[in-house]
């Protein structure tokens, strides 16, 4: 269960208003056994913790404190937090006790311990079962994160927090009206191939829909896929995949339109479009043995060169360091121009921030916390990740100097050339996760030829409408 | 006073487990029947009650339907297929091998066999999960594809063809649970006394007569018992299912079944009410069938 570019903000912004909820009767009695802790309910929003003068400690951390961080030990690991962020927030506290907690079971382990009022205060909130973080804000969990970004950054006090990472950490921040969420990487999403391969053959990386096609002829004479995605844990790749080529065709707004549950948004010709060319693809150039497989799987195969393209985002290149062959070169290709008149130009790739960490509010130490993520955004925090887990940063620059692999310099000169064109990210995935969990279970349908692409942007539409109707789910609007 | 010492003494060793069952079994089946009345999302310490608002949105779902649909099918298979099978090799190793020397015996190596069968129960289900992803892989690099590929035949999507999907899985099932059966089957036919298949075998009853005219109905409770077990094994496959065919009832709600459907419900959607109001259709539905088949199966019973 490795996939840390799944859940760029899987569970953002879902249930607003929830502290509303009117308590029937006996309510109480039931929230004491329920949520074991029970007491009285909390709708107090975000705790704000006052800002000291100081720019050496602006959170005012009481040194002799221990801290408690939980890490979500997927493709990642969980190293790069014991051996280099605790070790640098020990440097600044000397004596300080750090409890590291290690998991893949993010939601599983830390849920009984927030609602009991028990929770580790810095948490890395990544993976499947990464918690609703909407859920989280309501009951007043989260600590607020706006001093951190207002806090003067380690690397150079005259500049603050925010003005040293990326724009779309702050945007992304933002959960139910509050800037909860530290968005940590940036990942790059397209379609993936080896460039060692195609330097060795002569070919060329494909720019239209038509040297596409060619190109998996060519392959399949070699005996090569053109495409392939993993039907059986990842067939969400495939899902985004496809989003992002009908955003490709129709622009931003497609995609924008789904996030809001505009009427008809998922039966719009850019998508009805995207969903058949990729049948297409899947029926002359696929192998349906891949609905089988998992992630895992498929990416060994791409790795023995029988399959070309790949739809994942830049943490592939980490996560197959172990089994890539020295002659492998990860290299992201942008999806080809599908129409000849598609909104976005070729070379539109998806960028997007991920990778969740929260401070808990109501922990022991959430000072602490909020001054373990201050290193984090340092440079030095920032920089160690990169080398240790080669994926960047959203910190701005703290790449540079850093011997990066081949596949992310490739994914970084990707995103110069991309330059305004960046496709955005489908949003509905952590906010209606019915929906887009739908969305992976037909995708698999639709590609393996049971249903019509028509068939299959009836079924998401109808499900969209279901949520649209479901009054137990906060509805959000996103416009750009 | 004498009565009163008696119970007391009983009541004192009961204390302890019944205090304990109360609070870890008891307990949580009432609040899965208070909480299936709520819309509670399972973070939030505030509760609403929303009366039988769940119950009627079950009735709904499809998903819902598609996994009584499954569990249904697994109901009827299961437990005939694994009884028939386990009953035969029961009766292959205690009886099969005829009458030699002193009574009735097994075939020959039946003591190798009785081990071997077990093994299967031994492995943990995740264990056997992973094992036959690799059975069923769907390529040529498959257990079986690959034995398939070598004569010359093309690659079965053993978990992946909606058709085959829920067989597949079933097929894992059966094979895990046979050791058990084969043992607890023995046992039974250990318990019925030698002179009868002797007798019998002497009057010139053949195996087959001898299995279904004596074997088969001293058995009837140790089959029953095992039919009610198995039949409770229906109602779950949470683990080998989410192994092997993952957790949205892929391909195309093939293997939906209810206890993955409730674990989706209230962890990944945070419906932790409507998967209590589903918790409890779930041990209504097992209940009933346990009811159902002793009261149907219910009978004098043999004196032996």
């Amino acid at each position: 269960m490795t996939h840390p570019g799944e859940i760029t903000r899987r569970q953002l912004i879902r249930r607003i208003g929830m502290t509303a909820f009117v308590a029937g009767p006996g309510a109480g009695l039931l929230s004491a056994c329920a949520t074991a802790g029970g007491g009285e309910p909390s709708a107090a929003p975000a705790t704000s913790l006052p800002a000291s003068a100081n720019p050496r400690n602006p959170f005012g951390v009481d040194a002799k404190k221990p801290l408690e961080v939980a890490i979500f030990s997927g493709a990642y690991g969980d190293s790069y937090a014991k051996d280099l962020h605790e070790e640098l927030y020990k440097k600044a506290f000397p004596g300080v006790t750090i409890t590291h907690t290690a998991t893949q079971e993010i939601g599983t382990q830390l849920r009984p311990r927030l609602v009991a009022g028990d929770p580790p205060d810095v948490i890395n909130n990544s993976g499947p079962k990464s918690m609703d973080l909407a859920a989280l804000a309501a009951e007043g969990h989260l600590a607020d994160l706006a001093p951190l970004f207002d806090a003067p950054s380690i690397d150079d006090p005259a500049k603050k927090v925010r003005d040293t990472v990326t724009p779309a950490v702050i945007v992304n921040a933002n959960v139910s009206g509050k800037d909860l969420v530290l968005n940590y990487t940036v990942s790059h999403r397209a379609l993936w191939y080896n460039a060692a391969l195609f330097a060795d053959k002569g070919w060329k990386v494909p720019a239209t829909w038509e040297e596409f096609t060619a190109l998996g002829e060519t392959a399949k004479r070699e005996g090569i896929l053109l495409f392939a995605y993993p039907g059986q844990k990842g067939p969400y790749y495939q899902l985004w995949n496809v989003l992002y080529t009908a955003a490709k065709i129709g622009g931003n707004q497609v995609i924008l339109d789904l996030d809001n549950l505009v009427d008809n948004a998922w039966n719009a010709e850019p998508m009805k479009r995207a969903v058949t060319v990729w049948v297409d693809i899947q029926t002359r150039y696929g192998d349906k043995a891949y609905f089988g497989l998992d992630h895992t799987q498929t990416q060994i195969k791409q790795l023995q060169n029988k399959v070309l393209f790949y739809p994942v985002g830049s943490w592939i290149e980490n996560e197959m360091a172990k089994d890539k062959p020295q002659d492998f070169e990860y290299a992201i290709a942008p999806i080809p121009e599908v129409t000849g008149s598609d909104k976005m130009p070729y070379g539109a790739i998806q960028v997007g921030v991920g990778e969740n960490f929260v401070v808990a509010a109501k922990g022991k130490n959430p000072q602490g916390g909020l001054e373990y993520l201050r290193i984090m955004l340092s440079k030095e925090g920032a920089r160690s990740f990169t080398e240790k887990t080669k994926n960047v940063t959203v910190v701005n620059g703290a790449a540079e100097g850093v011997d990066l692999p081949a596949g992310l310099l490739s994914a970084a000169r990707a995103q110069d050339r991309a330059g305004q064109n960046i496709i955005t990210e489908a949003r509905f995935e952590g906010w209606y996760k019915e929906l887009f969990d739908y969305g992976t279970e037909q995708i698999n349908v639709v590609m393996a030829g049971r249903i019509t692409p028509e068939e299959f942007c009836a079924n998401l539409q109808k499900k969209a409408d279901d949520v649209k109707r479901d009054d137990s789910i906060a509805k959000q609007t996103r416009s750009q | 006073m004498e009565r009163l010492r008696k119970y007391g003494f009983v009541a004192g060793f009961l204390a302890v487990p019944l205090t304990l069952y109360t609070v870890f079994v008891i307990s949580p089946y009432v609040q899965a029947f208070q909480l299936s009345l709520t819309s509670w999302n399972g973070y939030s310490s505030i509760v609403r009650y929303v009366g039988l608002d769940n119950f009627g949105r079950l009735f709904e779902d499809e998903v819902f339907w598609r996994a009584l649909r499954n569990h249904g099918i697994l109901l009827l298979v299961l437990p005939l297929v694994t009884i028939v099978i386990a009953l035969l090799f029961a009766f292959l190793l205690n009886l099969g091998g005829g009458t030699r020397g002193a009574g009735m015996q097994g075939v020959w190596g039946s003591g190798f066999y009785r081990v071997v069968f077990f093994f299967p129960q031994v492995l943990a289900v995740a264990v056997v999960g992973v094992l036959f992803q690799a059975v069923y892989r769907p390529d040529a690099d498959g257990v079986i594809n690959g034995v398939l590929a070598r004569f010359g035949l093309d690659p079965v999507g053993w978990l992946i063809e909606p058709d085959l999907a829920l067989w597949s899985i079933i097929a894992v099932m059966v094979w895990q649970a046979v050791g058990f059966y084969v043992v607890l089957f023995s046992a039974g036919m250990a318990a019925i006394p030698k002179d009868y298949f002797e007798a019998a075998a002497l009057d010139g009853a053949g195996r087959v007569r001898l299995f279904f005219s004596i074997t088969l109905p001293l058995l009837r409770d140790t089959v029953q018992v095992g039919w009610i077990y198995l039949g409770i094994a229906a109602f779950d496959g949470f683990a080998l299912i989410q192994v092997l065919a993952g957790d949205k009832g892929e391909p195309d709600g093939a293997t939906t079944i209810l206890p993955i459907t409730i674990y989706n419900t209230a962890f990944s959607y945070q419906k932790v009410g409507y998967a209590s109001a589903m918790g409890v259709a779930l041990f209504f539905l097992t209940v009933t069938f346990a009811v159902l088949t002793l009261r149907t199966t219910r009978r004098e019973r043999v004196e032996l």
